[in-house]
């Protein structure tokens, strides 16, 4: 009788050892694909991008549909203004209203206007195009780089407000309690003394939500519009490297696609870029506080 | 000293303007798309969302093929991603050695960083021939006796922009549901443990159980993302307004249609009809943000309490 408990007990532990490590296989399945996905993604990118790449693509404008040759200097100055516009708009008011949440606003409604800009993360990208074409292409009657960097500005927003809120509330009581105890204005501890405290992490939320607008195309597709050459002011359409990837891609044109994996690979090391800078300023910060 | 007050009360004022007016540019939005797409509601009322006819020439605009399509696409793209991505994430939170761990999440991170443009550009050359070379003959060989996998194989299609959502969908899963489950109590783990249980009955029974409110905030979320995605679908859906049962088949969903109609909506109720479906993706984004807010602070308020206890 004790046997076959043992045995009928043993039969089960074996068989729920074998699911056991079933399972596991199979959850390692599922994260090696992932990564191999990933990788097979880079590998395309880097490889027929690197091919595609030549000086011309830096400092020649398009040449003309179906000719052979020419660049994407005018998207890549296009990229840089469009972002400046975004940051113009988007840091002052994210930083502001960031810094008001975490330092002056009472929990209510800290918890509120943070509750909407957490819904307004969420509004799909090209929301915020048709709302820039509404309030400012057709005021305007023309599309612009203006109305584009508009655009992307508001999508900034929610995630400037967020990390500067969080960061600014990270910063010790002893800090502002010092400043106070001077005989500063509280103005003059926030602008002084929280602000700078606060900078790194700011930075850091600044530069991540750059490098997402920075390769946004649907914002831009009826705002910015593009440009086959440069822009001569901000009231014109202008170009973005996105935007021509996405032009180029959908063409039938050979050598058109060739150019769009080449911007491909120069958008894709931009933002990776940017991303790993926006890691800098946390670690430059952390060194600051341990050395503190 | 009242010189102090006076000037904090300024600042405090002006800074007071920039939290309002991100409120008041929210509102602004939504009242903007509404304003913007009267003339369509006036003219189609609730009857927009369910007639199938989308015909710009003769002014007739129903959005049901959008509306199909996104629910499909989405859909399908759930079904692939969240199985993966939960998996993965439980392999990264429970099994893979913690360096290991370390540097496969900083690579998804890399793989949500990358711009839905590029996505696209990848599927037109990339993913599309691929389905048409090998996943649809393959599955219209074994499953092809399903109405879902029928009818010409082009390699663009609803597949194919499902399978594309699903890899750019499947990183936010997992960093969301990495988390909840790093999130479960060690304690849990442990008794399970004590009791005898294997490490996938420990999972399973209690790690998942504990999470799955969670990990469903994070599903939500990412249908949201699916939904709102623009580029990448545009580029290897097909942009064909009909409403067809097989995968196979060319789709449209409510973003691509803005992406590829809006700059040449020539008259105003084209332009009107057209923002009515930017405020159908919106109000869905409310609604599905909303609801995965919730969920998620239902469950960190189950934690506050218990940690009360």
């Amino acid at each position: 009788m004790k046997e076959t408990v043992l045995k009928s007990f043993a039969a089960t532990r074996r068989r729920r050892e074998i699911w056991d490590k079933a399972m596991v296989t199979v959850l390692f399945l599922c994260a090696a694909s992932v990564l191999f996905i990933l990788f097979v993604i880079l590998w395309h990118l880097i490889a027929r991008g690197l091919s595609s790449l030549n000086p011309a693509f830096f400092t020649q404008l398009p040449k003309a549909v179906g000719e052979k040759g020419g660049g994407m200097a005018n998207a890549i100055i296009g990229t840089f203004v469009l972002l400046i516009l975004a940051v113009c708009v988007g840091v002052p008011l994210g930083l502001g209203a960031g810094v008001y949440l975490g330092e002056y606003a009472h929990h209510r409604f800290a918890q509120t206007v943070l509750f909407v800009t957490d819904v307004m993360n969420g509004i799909p990208s090209i929301v915020f195009g048709i709302f820039a074409y509404t309030i400012c292409v057709l005021p305007m009657k023309a599309f612009s780089a203006l109305s584009g960097g508009l655009a992307l500005g508001f999508m900034m927003i929610p995630m400037i407000t967020r990390t500067s809120e969080q960061f600014v509330k990270m910063v010790p009581n002893q800090l502002r309690e010092a400043g106070l105890a001077l005989g500063l204005p509280k103005w003059r501890v926030v602008t002084g003394i929280i602000v700078p405290s606060a900078i790194g992490g700011i930075m850091t939320g600044i530069m991540v939500a750059l490098a997402r607008v920075a390769g946004e195309t649907a914002p831009l597709l009826f705002t910015a519009f593009g440009n086959l050459h440069y822009s001569q002011s901000l009231t014109q359409p202008i170009s973005a490297i996105p935007l021509q990837i996405f032009n180029y891609a959908v063409s039938p044109y050979e050598d058109w696609h060739r150019q769009a994996w080449a911007g491909a690979l120069v958008l894709i090391v931009m933002v990776f870029l940017i991303n790993i800078w926006a890691q800098y300023f946390v670690y430059s910060r952390k060194r600051w506080s341990a050395g503190k | 000293m009242s010189r102090h007050d006076t000037s904090d009360l300024i600042f405090r004022r002006v800074l007071a303007v920039f939290p309002i007016s991100v409120l008041i540019l929210v509102a602004g939005i939504f009242f903007e798309l509404v304003y913007s797409s009267l003339p369509s509601l006036q003219k189609f009322g609730i009857g927009f969302l369910y007639h199938s006819v989308w015909n710009p020439v003769v002014e007739n605009f129903g959005a049901l093929p959008f509306i199909y399509g996104t629910c499909v696409t989405s859909f399908v793209a759930l079904l692939l991603a969240v199985p993966i991505g939960v998996g993965a994430a439980i392999y990264l939170a429970e099994y893979a050695p913690v360096k290991v761990a370390k540097m496969v999440s900083m690579l998804v991170d890399l793989l949500a960083a990358i711009p839905s443009v590029i996505y696209g550009l990848w599927g037109i050359f990339v993913l599309v021939p691929f389905m048409r070379t090998v996943i649809q003959p393959f599955l219209g060989k074994y499953l092809g006796f399903l109405p879902l996998f029928q009818g010409p194989n082009y390699g663009i299609g609803m597949l194919a922009a499902s399978v594309m959502l699903a890899i750019i969908i499947v990183p936010f899963i997992i960093s969301v549901a990495r988390e909840v489950i790093m999130a479960v109590p060690f304690v849990y783990k442990e008794s399970a443990y004590a009791l005898g249980a294997t490490r996938w009955e420990a999972l399973s029974n209690i790690v998942l159980s504990y999470g799955k409110v969670g990990i469903l905030g994070a599903v939500i979320l990412a249908l949201g993302r699916a939904i709102g995605e623009v580029m990448a679908v545009t580029m290897i859906i097909g942009n064909d307004p009909k409403i067809a049962l097989s995968l196979f088949s060319p789709g449209y969903t409510l973003a691509s249609v803005l992406a590829n109609e809006f700059a040449e909506a020539d008259f105003p109720m084209y332009l009107s009809a057209l923002i009515e479906i930017a405020l159908v993706l919106l109000l869905v984004s409310f609604i599905v943000n909303i609801l995965a807010r919730l969920l998620i602070w239902s469950v960190t308020k189950g934690q506050a309490a218990e940690g009360a206890k």
